[in-house]
């Protein structure tokens, strides 16, 4: 196992602020502080090359889990083993090994150009030349930096920023990859190369990766494995075919009419939308096959196109973290 | 050593980009050197008694000072504070190496490239003002190597205290009230304001002793040959003493706060 994390708990003390003049100056002779329990006793397993999907809405523990194992955080109480070190323990000598992604934050030099920023970087990590210009070279063909990687970084889009913030974690290596929302913010076309990229890093690298996000796009295209948190707790962790098969087995079918419907009534079936002759209606395979279901339905109206689909993964999530109260 | 070295150039290399700041301060510097020197013409003009320092002297003494005002820690490193405040500072952590000296790097290319562009030029207009106002260059080279080598050595106070600075940020976000506090006990304790020997002997004998004289104070009193070569050892060993004490104490904090530090926010 690559990653081990045993029974991680960890606490926030936040202070509470009472408005107005007056609060104002009772904080001064008392604070008042709330805890927060970010994680509680989480434990999970990953293992040599796998791609791990870490979600779970804002305030879950996502971030808390990512800095912990990248060893910026000292969990209270558990332990947590990142390619046989503790990360916190021994995180100087540690630190060499992974790569981390914070997608809210940069780790480039601001008024510099690109590879200026990579050349530091080459210094610190002490990456051998031949390694440097090898490894360089590839991430500027995988992400195409080639364009921009003169130009200060100030002037650069976000997706182009993204890009060099991926190649800048990776220029020393690391066996694992840990992005904090990667593509946060990003237009369609640079979440695709993110994506791309990270998928390939996978297979053709055997980098292990966990990946925290809110977008549910990038769990289906890259992640075999989700992991679910809400509440510092991890409550789900498996395929997203199991995730699915958790929250709902409904599939969706979505039916193109001639002519209105005014509602219908079948068992296992459910009317989700109708709007200018097009129906969505989601149903339980189990209860009633999708040939039984479309039999029925052509009986009763003109059909002009059928589509069958699974849930959207979003609302799957979005009905997850409704049915846990998280 | 080659990752820290690397830190400075690229660093150097940003500052030097920052030319017009470095000029404004540069004739900041000027008439603050020029109204100190006019308050001090007025003083040695009207007072009988016996002035510890010549007027000349004072003169050269408050030129060197403003020169090398980059040099001296009254404000942290706004980038580390501003990493620290943004949350940036994460990415600090996940990098292999001892996170003090990585910053006390950044804070060496700090004082020492918009320092080297303000007072060379500065050094050319002073020396040609007018004789009551102008600065004097040492009387022997001696006197010139001692400077160099003290000013190296306040170099290093320097870097600790700007080091202190950027981590109490990590306690107070904010860091305004330390930066205030010390660049108050900086100017004027290391006789940038007033230069030390004109301070009452009680009050010199402990200045004397704090890390700030060896700011200012021992280096330009080796430029105006106030303290002979000679003596050069016993300084030098003295700044090195203090910016030793000082690092010690840096890493101390600053590897006690790592232990609980918290980063907010996604």
């Amino acid at each position: 196992m690559v990653i081990v994390a045993n029974q991680l708990s960890k606490e926030y003390k936040i202070g509470q602020r009472k408005s107005g003049i007056v609060g104002g100056l009772q904080n001064i002779i008392h604070k008042e502080y709330k805890i927060v329990k970010a994680l509680e006793n989480i434990s999970f397993e990953i293992g040599e090359g796998e791609l791990v999907g870490y979600i779970g809405p804002n305030g879950a523990g996502k971030s808390t889990t990512i800095k912990i194992l990248s060893g910026i955080l000292t969990p209270d109480s558990g332990e947590c083993k990142v390619l046989g070190k503790v990360p916190y323990k021994e995180r100087i000598n540690y630190v060499k090994d992974i790569g981390v992604v914070f997608g809210q934050r940069t780790q480039l030099w601001w008024d510099l150009p690109v590879i200026d920023s990579f050349e530091l970087l080459k210094d610190i990590y002490k990456i051998p030349k031949g390694d440097y210009i090898k490894v360089k070279k590839e991430l500027i063909e995988w992400l195409n930096l080639e364009s921009f990687i003169n130009t200060p970084v100030r002037q650069l889009s976000l997706g182009q920023k993204m890009r060099c913030e991926l190649a800048a974690s990776l220029l020393h290596s690391p066996q694992v990859l840990f992005l904090d929302e990667p593509t946060i913010g990003l237009d369609a076309i640079s979440k695709l190369a993110v994506r791309e990229f990270i998928k390939k890093l996978n297979k053709e690298k055997g980098v292990t990766v966990i990946l925290t996000t809110h977008d549910m796009d990038d769990i289906e295209t890259l992640c075999n494995r989700v992991m679910v948190i809400g509440k510092g707790q991890i409550l789900l962790d498996g395929s997203l075919e199991t995730l699915r098969n958790t929250v709902s087995k409904d599939r969706r079918m979505i039916l193109e009419t001639y002519e209105g419907t005014n509602g219908f009534s079948i068992n296992g079936a459910t009317l989700i939308e109708e709007e200018k002759n097009r129906l969505m209606i989601d149903f339980n395979p189990d209860i009633i096959t999708p040939a039984e279901l479309i039999n029925i339905l052509s009986t009763k109206y003109k059909i002009k196109d059928i589509l069958i689909e699974n849930t959207p993964i979003e609302e799957i999530i979005a009905k997850l973290y409704g049915e846990l109260n998280i | 050593m080659k990752p820290f070295i690397s830190i400075i150039k690229i660093r150097f290399n940003l500052m030097l980009q920052y030319r017009v700041a470095a000029f404004a301060g540069g004739v900041t510097q000027f008439f603050f050197g020029m109204v100190m020197i006019m308050v001090l013409y007025g003083f040695y003009n009207s007072s009988s008694g016996e002035i510890p320092i010549d007027y000349k002297v004072a003169v050269t003494y408050i030129w060197i000072g403003q020169a090398m005002l980059g040099m001296l820690p009254w404000n942290g490193d706004r980038e580390i504070q501003d990493l620290i405040r943004t949350g940036n500072v994460t990415y600090e952590l996940v990098r292999p190496m001892n996170l003090y000296n990585y910053w006390f790097a950044r804070a060496f290319a700090l004082r020492t490239a918009p320092t080297l562009l303000k007072s060379i030029p500065l050094f050319i207009v002073v020396l040609l003002l007018p004789k009551d106002y102008s600065m004097e260059l040492p009387l022997n080279m001696l006197s010139f190597i001692g400077w160099i080598v003290t000013t190296f050595g306040a170099l290093l106070i320097s870097c600790t205290i700007t080091n202190i600075i950027n981590i109490t940020t990590l306690y107070s976000i904010s860091g305004d009230g330390i930066q205030r506090l010390l660049s108050s006990i900086v100017t004027l304790f290391s006789g940038m304001i007033v230069p030390l020997p004109l301070f009452p002997d009680k009050l010199k004998q402990i200045l004397n002793y704090l890390p700030f004289s060896g700011l200012v104070d021992i280096p330009a009193r080796f430029f105006t040959g106030e303290i002979p070569f000679y003596q050069l050892f016993k300084y030098f060993l003295f700044q090195c003493i203090w910016a030793l004490i000082i690092y010690i104490l840096g890493q101390w904090i600053l590897n006690r706060k790592i232990k609980d530090l918290i980063v907010q926010g996604g």
